[in-house]
């Protein structure tokens, strides 16, 4: 699986900021993560011990909403991990490049807890494999289920979805990308369907340190 | 575009300095986690070749492949065929047939990390070669200052000491000079380059005149063992103009921090207060150091393509 970004992500490209078409407004993006927080709450009758963990890049701002709207419907605030899979992935030998690494920040113990990771794309299921393992090296959680906003197909591990925003069958020419629309000060989001050719660094760039 | 190899500051661009700092940045919280390993180099081989005495440095290295999984073997001359009069180039080749994916040099002559690369399959990280370079010293040193200050373009760097015979002076001349920094000497005349001009540093006869303004003083460790008596007087004297105390530093800027690559002559270089607190920086680069040889690491060993390394 070398040349397959096994997720999608914020594309940080002008130029393909306006490319392919938009599958997820800002507003349906918000209106599916509004009733994902519901079904969170009601498979885990409340959200007590619940721990939201977020894959960079496009896991991040959606794990950001996930966490007020569940604060709207419990009143209680969870804590927000961001969990980078670079060093779990399963392709590092057969890619040309070693992909930049990304943020990993885990503010308490995910010992005992029902951890929700969430994704902006799934596709192959090999992030959510790697985010698994990671997250096995930071403890014990007690359960772990996925949040995707795009549910994509093309599954090659046996890896299920509690939580799907919304299916989009593609082609495997196809990309799913999470960007921001719009001017960069306002937060609004959209997830595209662009080709694969018009895809630039994958990896994010070379983005500032601490970003 | 850099080869396969990391052999000196010299030869990395600024993005190449840009791209490992930041995975560095990353690696640091590994560290900070209970369980301080990840899978990355699983199966992995690494052979650190040490033909000189180091602790921090091995050590570091050492850790640092094994935080990613690796298999970490150490190789020292006493106790090899080095004793039975094998050469240099003809050890190298044999640890190649044993396919390692890294093998870090260290050598007392400069060059030899470079000849051995040329040699081998394996990708080569230099560990210091004679009074060349210690590439990993001086990027562990960027990335201590880039935590501290938030940036390095636009600060100013003061080295005192032995500059003439430091491969750690050397490469952190060349690396901040990358990044934007502006670099200052200070030693006795005899420890100083003639043609300072050439490494683009300006070259102070004083302490006071080279430290002041600056934002990080770097103090290099008297290497007594090499030059004793060769290049000033007495320690003592060596100490009262080039040591470093906090009454000196006060021609520093209010925020400066001090660092030094170890291990400190303490009294010497630096005053036995400074060695151990604030504003001195020296255990977080040893901090650093295991994190940016595992980004180093991470960025070079266990590639199954010869494409790009760092770029």
């Amino acid at each position: 699986m070398p040349d397959t970004p096994p997720t999608g992500e914020i594309d940080p490209t002008p130029a393909a900021a306006h490319s392919g078409r938009v599958v997820l407004d800002d507003e349906a993006i918000r209106r599916s993560l509004k009733r994902i927080a519901h079904e969170i709450v009601e498979r885990n009758q409340g959200c007590d011990g619940l721990y939201l963990v977020a894959i960079p890049n496009g896991g991040v701002p959606l794990g950001r909403i996930l966490v007020d709207d569940l604060e709207e419907i419990t009143g209680s605030r969870l804590p927000l991990g961001i969990l980078d899979t670079t060093l779990y992935r399963d392709d590092l030998a057969v890619r040309g490049e070693r992909p930049l690494m990304r943020e990993t920040v885990m503010p308490s113990s995910v010992d005992g807890q029902v951890v929700v990771l969430v994704e902006d794309v799934v596709s192959t299921g090999r992030t959510i494999r790697a985010a698994m393992d990671a997250l096995m090296d930071f403890g014990r959680p007690r359960a772990v289920q996925v949040v995707a906003l795009v549910d994509r197909g093309h599954r090659e591990l046996p890896i299920k979805i509690d939580y799907a925003g919304k299916n989009i069958p593609t082609s495997a020419e196809e990309k799913v990308v999470l960007r921001h629309s719009g001017s960069e000060t306002q937060a609004r989001l959209e997830m595209a369907v662009i080709k694969r050719s018009s895809e630039a660094a994958s990896d994010g760039g070379p983005g500032e340190l601490r970003t | 575009m850099i080869g396969r190899d990391l052999l000196s500051i010299e030869d990395l661009e600024r993005e190449e300095i840009q791209k490992i700092l930041e995975t560095a940045e990353k690696m640091c919280e590994i560290g900070r986690r209970d369980v301080k390993k990840v899978p990355t180099l699983r199966g992995r081989t690494i052979i650190n070749l040490f033909f000189e005495p180091s602790t921090r440095t091995l050590s570091s290295f050492e850790i640092a492949g094994k935080r990613l999984s690796a298999d970490v073997i150490n190789f020292s001359p006493e106790n090899s065929s080095l004793s039975k009069a094998e050469s240099i180039l003809d050890t190298a080749k044999t640890l190649d047939a044993m396919d390692p994916d890294a093998v870090i040099v260290r050598h007392a002559v400069a060059g030899v990390p470079k000849r051995i690369a040329d040699v081998l399959k394996a990708p080569v990280v230099n560990a210091g070669d004679g009074a060349h370079e210690h590439p990993t010293q001086a990027l562990l040193d960027m990335l201590t200052v880039y935590q501290e200050k938030g940036q390095l373009e636009g600060l100013t760097v003061a080295i005192i000491g032995d500059i003439t015979h430091s491969r750690v002076a050397r490469s952190n001349i060349h690396g901040f000079r990358k990044m934007g920094a502006e670099v200052r000497i200070a030693g006795p005349p005899t420890m100083l380059p003639p043609n300072p001009e050439v490494l683009g540093v300006k070259a102070c006869t004083t302490l006071r005149e080279a430290l002041d303004g600056v934002d990080v003083v770097m103090a290099l460790r008297i290497q007594n063992e090499r030059f004793r008596g060769a290049c000033f007087p007495s320690i003592r004297e060596y100490a009262a103009t080039f040591g470093l105390d906090r009454a000196k530093l006060r021609y520093a800027k209010d925020d400066a921090i001090v660092m030094h690559p170890g291990p400190v002559n303490r009294g010497v270089e630096l005053a036995h207060d400074l060695t151990d607190h604030r504003p001195s920086v020296i255990l977080d680069q040893v901090r650093n150091g295991v994190a940016l040889r595992m980004a180093v690491l991470y960025l070079i060993a266990g590639h199954q393509s010869e494409a790009g390394r760092f770029a």
